[in-house]
């Protein structure tokens, strides 16, 4: 049914992936669809890697251990943009068309009342793109 | 099967450090904030605005006196930094660290010369182009410089306009780049955070991530929020002073206070749809705008001669320039003190803010790119702007005998120079209104930009820092500007950012020996790598 899943990976916050991770795995490995893990960040140092290579390069390190956990191939894209907390969104929609996804799998938070001003990353994928969007709650 | 679309690189060295970006962040309520930054800054910020909106007059007698008396008494020291941090981007630029490019040698410009020179102008002082193209010029024919009294009248205007270009041109965007470089390697070439005291690093070492790292970045957040708020109260006055001039909206606090949240809204939306869909949007609008309106001028007034107007005042710039940045001896202290100085004090003040704006725009360039683009074009911009306006300004003065643009100088209203320039051409009212977006637009930009920037300063460098944290700083800026209006004190408070001129020209050039070290480092790496054998 699915032939590429995208995965969009935020390292700063590793440890709130895990569940996204897991069910992209078990989807990954039933369709036998490959995966990418897509990286969106700024030139500037974060709180992930202090530059895009030392993110790549992490990537591709948790791009190896899903790999060997669900058998598929699994690729990393890492995008620099210059404002990644305005330009996520759109970042993502873009590169996930590029890549050729058909399924994205995605962390999101809890809705809370930030919401009501600022949209989770995930609602505004799933609102704005004509992708299937997975939304996984931590 | 790594596809990244980027190869930035960090080559280590001593000024790499393991300090960790966001380590001694905070994260509550969504938010994620530097401690100790954050608390200082906000809590300075708001006790200096109760203290000066409590005892205007303590805080006027205070404050007021500082910035004249820094510009004054250490008017050599302005005067030495500015021209040495000019001297030290000749020397980067013909040197071979010019090479170096920011963000590792593969790393590609995130923006278009077009994009990259409008967003450099809009943030820093572009809104000057409003305020000072007329006002400035006239003020210096009328008084002139270097006590050359009595010159030719050709030469006069050629003086006059040397003047002004001298503080608008060249050495301010110096003064920009040696800070914006410093951060911007610091940051995308060595990995440290992107705040001004990274910039420290290779002079302060480990330290500067404890107490003289927090004193360097509550003073930027300091420098920067009271610059653009009280900036912001000055312009709503000044654009009050124009819808008044033009079309007799009453003046007074409920008009101020409303272009204030006008401003501020606008501003936040700006914020809100970010970099590129926002502030990169709006510098284009601006410079497409402001192209438009120079363009008309230029047709409208006496064309063949401001063109060769550009000309002869660029020579009369550089001609100039040697006596006007000379410290020694000055016997003009009106205009020394009055103008020189004092501008160097206050481009030095927004120095963290107009350093780390461009400094954000500008990965990919390498060192000698970013030097002369981020000097030489905003500086011709001025001077063609200048030119045209103050030009054809001093001809209708003294050719057409118009006092209206004297009128304006001599009551020292900048906010009026430019509408009374523009009523003695074609379609007065069309051109005031376009000078009127231009300013609410090159406003929104500031604020825009100025929010960005405070918020990555109080967020320990984390540019990806929630969105709400730069709403939280757009807001605040706004909130000071309206209280200011209403309570007074802009003066005052306006006098305390431009001190901070002081301790940052030390700050800058210690920056500019930290950068050299840096890039030669930076180099040495680089070749070493390219020649593993040599």
């Amino acid at each position: 049914m699915y032939k590429h899943i995208g995965v969009p990976v935020d390292l700063a916050h590793r440890d709130e992936l895990d569940k996204a991770l897991d069910t992209a795995c078990t989807l990954a490995s039933t369709f036998g669809a490959r995966m990418t893990l897509l990286a969106v960040a700024g030139p500037a140092p974060g709180g992930a890697a202090h530059s895009p290579r030392e993110l790549a390069g992490k990537l591709d390190a948790l791009a190896s251990r899903l790999a060997g956990r669900s058998g598929q191939v699994v690729a990393t894209r890492v995008e620099v943009v210059g404002d990644p907390v305005a330009d996520l969104d759109r970042a993502l929609n873009r590169q996930f068309h590029e890549l050729g996804v058909d399924l994205v799998v995605m962390a999101s938070h809890m809705p809370g009342i930030r919401d009501y001003v600022f949209h989770s990353n995930a609602g505004f994928l799933a609102s704005h793109t004509d992708l299937s969007v997975f939304v996984v709650r931590d | 099967m790594q596809q990244s679309t980027s190869d930035n690189e960090v080559l280590l060295d001593e000024y790499t450090s393991d300090y960790e970006i966001g380590q001694d962040n905070v994260q509550a309520l969504g938010l994620d904030f530097h401690n100790p930054v954050f608390a200082i800054s906000s809590v300075a910020v708001i006790l200096f605005v109760v203290f000066t909106l409590s005892f205007p007059e303590t805080a006027e007698s205070w404050f007021g006196t500082l910035r004249p008396w820094l510009t004054t008494k250490f008017d050599w020291f302005f005067m030495i930094a500015a021209n040495a941090l000019l001297l030290f981007c000749i020397v980067l630029v013909v040197s071979p660290v010019g090479s170096v490019r920011i963000g590792g040698p593969d790393a590609k410009p995130l923006y278009g010369y077009a994009s990259w020179v409008s967003m450099l102008f809009a943030a820093g002082i572009g809104i000057g182009i409003m305020f000072y193209a007329v006002l400035e010029p006239m003020n210096h024919l009328l008084t002139p410089p270097l006590g050359l009294d009595g010159l030719a009248p050709t030469a006069q205007r050629e003086l006059a306009m040397a003047a002004t270009i001298f503080h608008w041109a060249i050495h301010p965007w110096a003064m920009y780049a040696v800070v914006g470089l410093a951060l911007a390697f610091f940051s995308y070439n060595k990995g440290l955070p992107l705040i001004v005291r990274s910039a420290m690093y290779p002079v302060l070492g480990e330290r500067v991530w404890g107490w003289p790292g927090h004193i360097i970045d509550v003073l930027a957040v300091f420098a920067t929020l009271f610059g653009l708020a009280t900036s912001l109260g000055y312009g709503a006055e000044q654009i009050a002073g124009g819808l008044n001039y033009l079309f007799g909206f009453p003046e007074g606090a409920g008009m101020t206070v409303s272009i204030v949240a006008v401003i501020t809204v606008m501003a936040i939306v700006s914020v809100v749809r970010g970099l590129d869909g926002g502030i990169k949007r709006l510098s284009e609008a601006n410079m497409v705008m402001a192209a438009g309106l120079g363009l008309f001028v230029l047709l409208a007034g006496p064309t063949l001669a401001t063109l060769g107007a550009v000309f002869d005042n660029t020579v009369a710039y550089f001609r100039h320039m040697p006596a006007l940045s000379n410290w020694i001896g000055r016997e003009d202290s009106d205009f020394y003190h009055g103008w020189t100085t004092f501008y160097w004090s206050w481009w030095i003040a927004f120095s963290p803010f107009v350093g780390m704006f461009i400094a954000r725009i500008s990965s990919g360039r390498t060192v000698r790119e970013f030097l002369i683009v981020s000097i030489l074009a905003p500086s011709s911009i001025f001077i063609a702007w200048m030119t045209i306006f103050g030009y054809a300004a001093m001809d209708q003065y003294l050719v057409d005998g118009y006092r209206g643009v004297v009128d304006t100088v001599e009551a020292f209203q900048p906010e009026l120079s430019t509408f009374a320039f523009l009523a003695e051409y074609p379609l007065p009212m069309l051109t005031s209104v376009v000078g009127i977006i231009l300013v609410v637009v090159f406003f929104v930009t500031s604020m825009d930009s100025g929010a960005l920037v405070v918020d990555t300063m109080t967020a320990g460098g984390k540019i990806d820092a929630p969105m709400a944290q730069r709403v939280f700083w757009c807001c605040f800026l706004g909130l000071i500007g309206i209280a200011l209006l209403q309570g007074g004190g802009l003066s005052s408070l306006q006098a305390l950012s431009l001190a901070t001129g002081f301790p940052f020209a030390l700050v800058v050039l210690l920056m500019a020996v930290s950068l050299y070290k840096g890039l030669a480092a930076e180099r040495e790496l680089l070749q070493a790598e390219e020649n593993p054998d040599v």
